[in-house]
């Protein structure tokens, strides 16, 4: 599943293992600037083999997992 | 035959802002700069102009190299642009060198460096018995708007000069450029003509997306040293230095993990000088020869990369 994919490499990346992680969790929430943000999205792309477009708002984990659904569908 | 680096130089301005003086006049702060960029101070010229910097690196360069002006065949300036928009900054270098050779300015952004190389190493191509001076210098500082935290706080100013000679140790070096305005892009003043007031005249000021460059640069860095090793005929672990330009930290670490070597092996210098544009690589490359860092058969790679967007990447073994 996408989400616990992801949720698992944002607890890697913030060295949170417990860090509450939910689809509506924004980045600003979780204390991750733009830098972060491109950081986490780049690292998920590997995960999935796959890329997704910056260009849109990604303001949530829901955004990242949605974009990765389509980009691996 | 290509060419050997027989001499270096480099100029910094002596003014010298920490991240507490830039947090004197920006909302930022030390440790948001430091954890974000790995920059901890940049030299900026407020008493030099762009060619007294330029000049001075030259003149350190011709030194090291124990050549004369004269004896100058070609002065290459990869720069975004010196004092004046014409003359070219290397003609004035030229001037005040007293040297008599052809002299132009190359614009490829940070890349410029690289750029530079590879147009001496064609210079060589056509004629093995010459003497080229690569200049590389900016001043970011007169680029980017003071006001913007998110930009001014990455930039320094500085100057690097290379001297190179009829040699065989550039092993390989590759260009790349893909047009882009959105990621990264200095608007000019347009004149005053009085119809183009009706129309959009951009402040003269840096503009960039961040992440974007951010994914641009690991991706460059990545691809240009795995290529340009295959080239030369080596392994990314036969390099000994590698000197990436020096951008932020951070895209330095992202590049280093994906190419699973380790950060010992890139030269870091982002820490002093904040990003100098194309003058980052030929101040470390300045400084690691005066140090003696490098002896006959060190492998070094350089990799750049900037606005354009351009890259470029080679592999020289020192003589």
């Amino acid at each position: 599943m996408v989400l616990e994919k992801v949720v698992e490499i944002l607890r890697n990346y913030k060295d949170e293992q417990d860090l509450e992680v939910t689809m509506d969790s924004t980045f600003e929430e979780l204390e991750l600037d733009s830098l972060d943000t491109v950081e986490l999205v780049m690292e998920i792309e590997e995960a999935f083999d796959t890329s997704i477009e910056m260009d849109g708002e990604i303001k949530t984990i829901g955004d990242v997992v949605t974009l990765i659904e389509k980009a691996i569908a | 035959m290509s060419f050997t680096i027989i001499g270096t130089g480099s100029a910094l301005p002596k003014t010298i802002q920490t991240n507490e003086d830039l947090a004197q006049f920006l909302d930022t702060s030390h440790n948001w700069i430091v954890s974000r960029t790995g920059i901890e101070a940049r030299h900026i010229c407020v008493d030099e102009s762009i060619l007294d910097i330029a000049l001075e690196a030259s003149v350190n360069a011709l030194e090291n190299a124990q050549i004369k002006p004269a004896e100058l065949d070609l002065i290459i300036c990869p720069t975004l642009g010196g004092d004046t928009v014409t003359p070219s900054l290397a003609c004035l270098i030229q001037e005040q060198l007293g040297a008599t050779c052809p002299s132009f300015d190359l614009n490829a952004a940070c890349s410029g460096f690289v750029y530079g190389l590879d147009v001496a190493d064609a210079y060589f191509a056509r004629n093995d018995d010459l003497k080229i001076l690569v200049i590389a210098v900016d001043a970011m500082s007169k680029l980017v708007d003071w006001q913007d935290r998110g930009t001014a706080v990455l930039f320094g100013d500085g100057a690097g000069a290379a001297v190179l000679a009829s040699g065989k140790s550039l092993k390989a070096i590759q260009l790349t450029a893909v047009g882009n305005q959105h990621a990264l892009s200095i608007p000019w003043p347009k004149g005053n003509h009085p119809l183009t007031k009706l129309q959009t005249n951009p402040a003269p000021y840096l503009l960039m997306d961040g992440p974007e460059v951010y994914r641009f640069a690991v991706a460059a860095i990545c691809s240009d040293l795995r290529s340009v090793a295959k080239a030369a005929g080596i392994e990314l672990a036969d390099i000994d230095y590698i000197i990436p330009h020096q951008a932020n930290l951070r895209i330095i670490e992202g590049a280093a993990k994906r190419l699973k070597l380790p950060m010992d092996k890139f030269v870091l210098r982002v820490n002093g000088c904040g990003n100098t544009s194309a003058a980052s690589i030929p101040l470390v490359l300045d400084e690691l020869n005066r140090n003696k860092t490098f002896k006959p058969g060190t492998r070094i790679a350089l990799t750049a990369f900037g606005g354009g967007l351009t890259t470029g990447a080679c592999v020289i073994e020192w003589a």
